[in-house]
């Protein structure tokens, strides 16, 4: 065992120095996920131990995984047996990437995440291996204010707004929050939430009046809300001070309230609108490269990758969720219980609306975020006509898609050319 | 070696220094800024100018500098004559006086943050003092003139030693046989400070405000740290196009338009405040 480390931490030396010759011992697992040391080697010990041949997990960011992929298939030889990354890493390289075989239906994949594999094509080019997503938690102080008929799982934003409402009333403060400060996550919020269930897409449906109608619905919205939401980061820090009691935030962002005051908090589904639940889930896949040294032996590697057990494992080492449909054991942190119901409720519910991360910007995701970060600061923040700022932010991601030539993604309907702004 | 020549062999490693590390950098900027893709264009220049943040982001930096540079002045003229007036303990008081100059521009911004945010000392003491029961959010973007006001205090309370420095080396170049004429024909103090002391100091307030001036223009840590993206200047927006953004192109823009204001303001300063050389001490 002693001398397998030793190996495994030369070997992660010699990649290190930028020498990875293809002398891995077993099978290359080469991914962007799981890269601090701890997960790494959670993924090695309790995750891939397993899986009865020697597996070798090597983690690294996106630059350097991209380039080797790159570079193994100009090559002409490869010895990366299996590619891990997030759905938009595999666009990067989806020339490098074979079919897999895998039979996603009997492993009991989730269908919406099966389609996505397929990058828009019609065979698989990547299989879902795990999720993370955004939801709401709530201080079960709050529950009392929540309008009558309105069920936590099923609200919409007129509800929502009724809810916060409520609280502000009732409590004398303002007491629901966004992650609205400078490090908050707010731009997934409008990306993938507040646009999408109100206008059934991201981008090609921009500024339409669904989506005018949907920010100011977001405006009412934000006058219940702390306005020390603009300084907030993590929103597990004011659900913890009590300064907030109804959140939105990712679901690594709220653990630390759940994990402290188990009993304190309830997690639920994001709003509705009226197309549906906008909903982003950050879905991390495995892929098998065109040049993998034994096609038969990666493919297996899925198989036990997606098996329950090993989900399981997965999300102890990662603290991503299972793709597949497991019950999770009872020995699982409270976040993990919490957010995990919230999961598996919402990818499975008929109403929601799968809005994915950006794809194909490179490195123009910044400015992507941006232009929803800009309609937050100017029609929300800074008072500008909601009509007027997002003809004009408009113009902005119009340039953005222009420039990139980035085609529409889910819940876009595909585009041939750049995504349209409409 | 002839003595003449020493002069300029003394100030060539300076020179080397400037030019390896500013006017070159400075060149890379200016094409960045006036290129795109490789072919000369303006369109960062109209990405500037055209974006919504641009008139708000340049009035603020306006602005703060129009009320800090003022105060400032008139804090290091006072602070600067106080401490040549002293006979005793007169360092003691000068290195007080520079203390937060050693302090880094974030670092200032953190301590007025520290007072400032909502569980800071400002309502903690109002708490403990029953003024307040709830914390105040004085920070918040409902409140941008306060924000406005925390980086006044915080840019005065850091930057103002800058001037005195060299306001005290200045008022110590004055030869005092004019002070001590003025004395003798029963100029009274506040007489001998505007017709003696002030305009003798001309180059060293010179020299000062274009300091400060320039350094107005580029206020950026504190109002990051304090105002966040509520309050944007022009420094903020180099930082933003440069690493959020990941437009080198805009960045290098926004910074020539800074040099392009501090040149300005630079000349104004020397145009107002010259000296004839004949009346140079």
């Amino acid at each position: 065992m002693t001398k397998l480390k030793l190996t495994a931490a030369l070997l992660g030396t010699t990649l290190a120095l930028g020498a990875g010759a293809a002398h891995a011992e077993g099978l290359l697992f080469w991914s962007t996920q799981a890269k601090p040391v701890e997960e790494t080697q959670k993924m090695r010990d309790e995750v891939l131990a397993g899986f009865g041949a020697a597996v070798d997990y090597q983690a690294s960011d996106e630059g350097p995984w991209i380039t080797r992929i790159d570079a193994e298939t100009q090559a002409g030889s490869g010895s990366i047996g299996l590619l891990g990354g997030l759905h938009g890493d595999f666009t990067s390289v989806e020339d490098s990437l074979a079919d897999v075989p895998t039979d996603l239906a009997a492993a009991g994949v989730v269908p919406g995440y099966v389609e996505l594999g397929k990058l828009g094509g019609d065979s698989q080019k990547y299989v879902p291996w795990m999720q993370a997503t955004y939801m709401m938690a709530a201080n079960k102080q709050a529950l009392e204010y929540l309008p009558e008929g309105a069920e936590l799982n099923d609200l919409t934003y007129d509800q929502l707004i009724d809810w916060c409402k409520a609280i502000a009333e009732g409590t004398g403060g303002p007491k629901c929050g966004l992650p609205a400060g400078p490090k908050g996550l707010k731009h997934r919020f409008f990306q993938g939430y507040l646009v999408p269930s109100y206008t059934g897409g991201m981008v090609s449906t921009f500024k339409t009046a669904e989506a005018e109608e949907g920010w100011n619905k977001f405006k009412e919205l934000w006058q219940y809300m702390n306005p020390a939401s603009t300084n907030y980061g993590f929103m597990q820090e004011p659900l913890l001070t009590g300064e907030v009691w109804v959140a939105f935030d990712h679901t690594a962002r709220l653990a630390d309230a759940f994990n402290q005051k188990p009993d304190d908090f309830v997690a639920f589904a994001t709003p509705k609108g009226p197309k549906g639940r906008g909903y982003m889930p950050v879905i991390a896949g495995m892929a098998i490269p065109t040049n993998a040294p034994d096609a038969a032996a990666s493919a297996a590697l899925i198989d036990y990758m997606l098996k329950p057990e090993t989900q399981i494992a997965t999300l102890k080492a990662t603290n991503f969720f299972p793709v597949v449909d497991v019950t999770l054991p009872d020995d699982m942190p409270p976040s993990v219980k919490a957010a995990g119901e919230v999961i598996s409720y919402t990818s499975t519910s008929p109403d929601s609306i799968t809005a994915l991360l950006p794809m194909g910007l490179g490195d123009a995701g910044g400015k992507f975020n941006q232009v929803y970060t800009d309609m937050f600061e100017r029609s929300v923040l800074g008072g500008q006509p909601v009509r007027a700022a997002l003809d004009d932010q408009a113009k902005a991601l119009e340039a953005i898609m222009q420039e990139t030539g980035a085609p529409c993604w889910a819940p876009d309907a595909a585009s041939e050319g750049p995504c349209p702004v409409n | 070696m002839s003595p003449a020549r020493i002069p300029y062999l003394l100030l060539l490693p300076a020179t080397l220094f400037l030019l390896v590390f500013f006017v070159y950098p400075f060149g890379l900027v200016a094409i960045e800024a006036f290129s795109r893709d490789g072919s000369f264009t303006a369109a960062n220049f109209q990405t500037v100018f055209g974006h919504w943040k641009f008139p708000a982001a340049m009035t603020n930096t306006l602005l703060l500098a129009l009320v800090i540079v003022p105060i400032q002045t008139v804090l290091a003229l006072a602070m600067a004559v106080l401490v040549t007036k002293m006979t005793r303990g007169r360092d003691m008081a000068l290195y007080v006086f520079t203390i937060p100059l050693g302090i880094s521009d974030l670092a200032a911004g953190i301590i007025w943050l520290a007072i400032f945010e909502q569980s800071g000392f400002l309502n903690s003491m109002l708490y403990h003092l029953g003024v307040s029961e709830q914390p105040t959010i004085w920070l918040g973007y409902q409140s941008k003139w306060v924000i406005f006001l925390a980086v006044v205090l915080a840019e005065v309370w850091r930057a103002t030693a800058i001037m005195l420095v060299i306001l005290v080396a200045g008022i110590g170049l004055i030869p005092k046989e004019y002070n001590e004429a003025a004395e003798v024909f029963g100029a009274s103090p506040w007489k001998r400070f505007t017709r003696v002391t002030l305009p003798l100091l001309r180059p060293s307030l010179q020299t000062a405000l274009i300091l400060r001036v320039i350094l107005a223009f580029e206020v950026f840590a504190v109002v990051a740290t304090l105002g966040g993206t509520t309050l944007p200047v022009l420094m903020g927006e180099v930082y933003q196009w440069q690493f959020a953004l990941q437009d080198r192109g805009v960045a290098a823009a926004y910074a020539i338009v800074i040099l392009a204001i501090s040149i300005a303001a630079t000349l104004v300063i020397m145009r107002a405040l010259r000296v004839p050389k004949e009346a140079r001490i």
